[in-house]
């Protein structure tokens, strides 16, 4: 009887430390949540849309900023999504034997964790610095960096998931290895991967040591090959400013980036929830 | 009546290793084409093994290594230069648990078909039902071919599992414990269906059950520790077995 209660007291006592553990970082993203919100809201209008970014005291938006944004994240996803699927692939189903794969999987461990502000520096001392200008290419260059270890993991990790069982099954037809695994394994892991690469999307969107060294800044829209407004940049530059209504759109877009992680993360929980309708 | 007992695949002298592991030890056996035999024994004494080693599946690991001869068509199918998808086009196999590709039911069955044969849609079409009918699933799939084979309860989907590897047109069957993962209604289903399968294909399936064993096959082998123990027709086996330690473990007394 004793030994039950005891049990039950560890019980009870486990439950509420975890609880609370979930409160107090519930209780943190709730209030950065709230600051968002409270201080963006007010900045948040078509506007915001429409024009771009205003010199200090007159009226202006963030549109130069949000699609440099998406321009830059977009080639970075395009240039990193590809080479992170067939790393990944190659990890999970190919290499088995030999030094490469291990080799491989340490090296984008590392990648996976470097310093983003190192990454801007490389991207700054490789690309920027010889051809002399800033420019939106060297910021997706950097940002598809950031893509690459993201996706490799994922990647890895979900094909991992698949039964060696759907494996066996493949080859027991006589199917050849690349054809299981782009017919087979791909395909089972395809919601995870998809996953991987909008977990990416939510890393960079947010970036702006990279973009600092590679892409910097610009006051209208730009195309790639020059310097080239982002919203992280943006919100840096004009939340260290000493101007009010710069202060506000500072705030709407960290806002929408925010929003925007947030609605990328919870498309990823829904995708890889298994179907239960099945 | 000597066409029936013509060997299908002859296993001589088949030795198999899990690296320094013996794990069949000197294993002489006919398989005899249009039937149906059962491999029963304790767990780890090989049954599964045997089976693998009869379209090379163990080749997909390292260290894993057969000596020996199996002939099928008067070839040694051990024989590396023996083709492997060949090989695995005449000799089918189907799992213990369900594996349905993440994909619809038509093109489940039609992946293997592809490997081999370029066909028309019409003569694809088909051959899914063909080999849906075989496995006495069509009627219950033909209005839903385009839905994901992921949906199906655990007994079609190993029925579909067995059309797939029917579709391919094999010349042997190998069932790896197909029923193990399912209710006793499934069960049933498969074991029909294995009666039925047995005109026209060489079945070697591998149970945990005896009943099951005693139920469907024409011919038992009992395994023990990596050794053929006894084989013969599964009448004799079940009712007047020759060995002392077949006996025991078909009347429960071991095992």
């Amino acid at each position: 009887m004793t030994l039950y209660f005891r049990r039950r007291l560890i019980n009870s006592l486990s439950l509420t430390l975890s609880l609370a553990a979930m409160a107090f970082g519930l209780f943190w993203l709730l209030w950065i949540l709230y600051t968002l919100f409270s201080n963006g809201l007010p900045g948040l209008g078509t506007v915001l849309f429409t024009q771009t970014t205003p010199a200090p005291g007159s009226a202006g938006g963030l549109a130069n900023a949000i699609v440099g944004s998406l321009a830059m994240s977009a080639v970075g996803v395009a240039i990193g999504t590809p080479i992170g699927i067939l790393a990944g692939t190659y990890l999970a189903e190919f290499g088995e034997r030999g030094w490469l794969a291990p080799a491989t999987r340490f090296i984008n461990d590392i990648l996976l964790s470097a310093p983003s502000i190192v990454i801007g520096l490389f991207i700054y001392d490789v690309y920027v610095a010889q051809v002399g200008h800033f420019s939106g290419w060297a910021g997706a260059l950097a940002l598809s960096l950031l893509v690459i270890p993201v996706v490799v993991r994922t990647t890895e990790n979900m094909l991992r998931l698949v039964p060696n069982s759907m494996r066996e099954a493949a080859y027991a037809l006589g199917a050849p290895q690349w054809k299981m695994v782009l017919q087979v394994s791909l395909r089972a892991a395809k919601a995870g991967v998809v996953t991987g690469i909008l977990l990416a999307v939510a890393r960079i969107v947010g970036e702006t040591a990279p973009l600092l060294f590679t892409a910097l800044n610009n006051q209208f829209f730009s195309n790639m090959n020059e310097p080239m407004a982002n919203l992280p940049v943006v919100i840096f530059q004009y939340a260290m400013s000493p101007y009010e209504d710069w202060h506000t759109l500072a705030w709407a877009g960290a806002l929408l980036i925010g929003l925007f992680v947030l609605s990328l993360n919870i498309i990823a929980r829904v995708l890889v929830r298994p179907a239960k309708s099945h | 009546m000597t066409q029936a007992l013509t060997p299908k695949l002859a296993v001589k002298n088949l030795n198999f290793y899990y690296g320094n592991f013996h794990a069949l030890k000197n294993i002489n056996l006919d398989i005899r084409e249009g039937k149906v035999t059962a491999f029963i024994g304790p767990s780890g004494c090989g049954k599964s093994t045997l089976l693998r080693t009869f379209n090379r599946m163990y080749g997909l690991y390292p260290k894993l290594r057969a000596e020996g001869e199996i002939i099928m068509n008067g070839r040694n199918v051990l024989d590396p230069s023996v083709d492997l998808n060949m090989l695995r086009a005449k000799v089918g196999m189907v799992f213990q648990k369900p594996t349905p590709f993440p994909m619809s039911i038509y093109d489940n069955i039609a992946f293997g078909v592809k490997l081999y044969e370029s066909m028309s849609k019409s003569e694809m079409d088909d051959r899914v039902e063909w080999a849906l009918q075989k496995a006495a699933l069509w009627k219950e799939v033909k209005d839903k071919l385009k839905q994901s084979g992921l949906g199906l309860s655990g007994g079609q989907q190993q029925r579909l599992c067995i059309a797939r590897a029917v579709a391919v047109k094999p010349e042997v069957l190998l069932l790896d414990e197909p029923t193990s993962a399912l209710d006793p209604i499934s069960t049933a289903h498969i074991e029909e269906l294995v009666h039925e399968l047995k005109q026209d294909y060489t079945i070697a399936i591998v149970t945990h059950n005896m009943q099951q064993a005693a139920r469907v096959s024409d011919y038992t082998a009992y395994m023990y520790l990596g050794e053929l123990i006894e084989v013969g027709e599964t009448d004799s086996i079940f009712t007047t077995p020759k060995k002392k330690a077949t006996e025991d473990y078909i009347t429960g007394k071991f095992g």
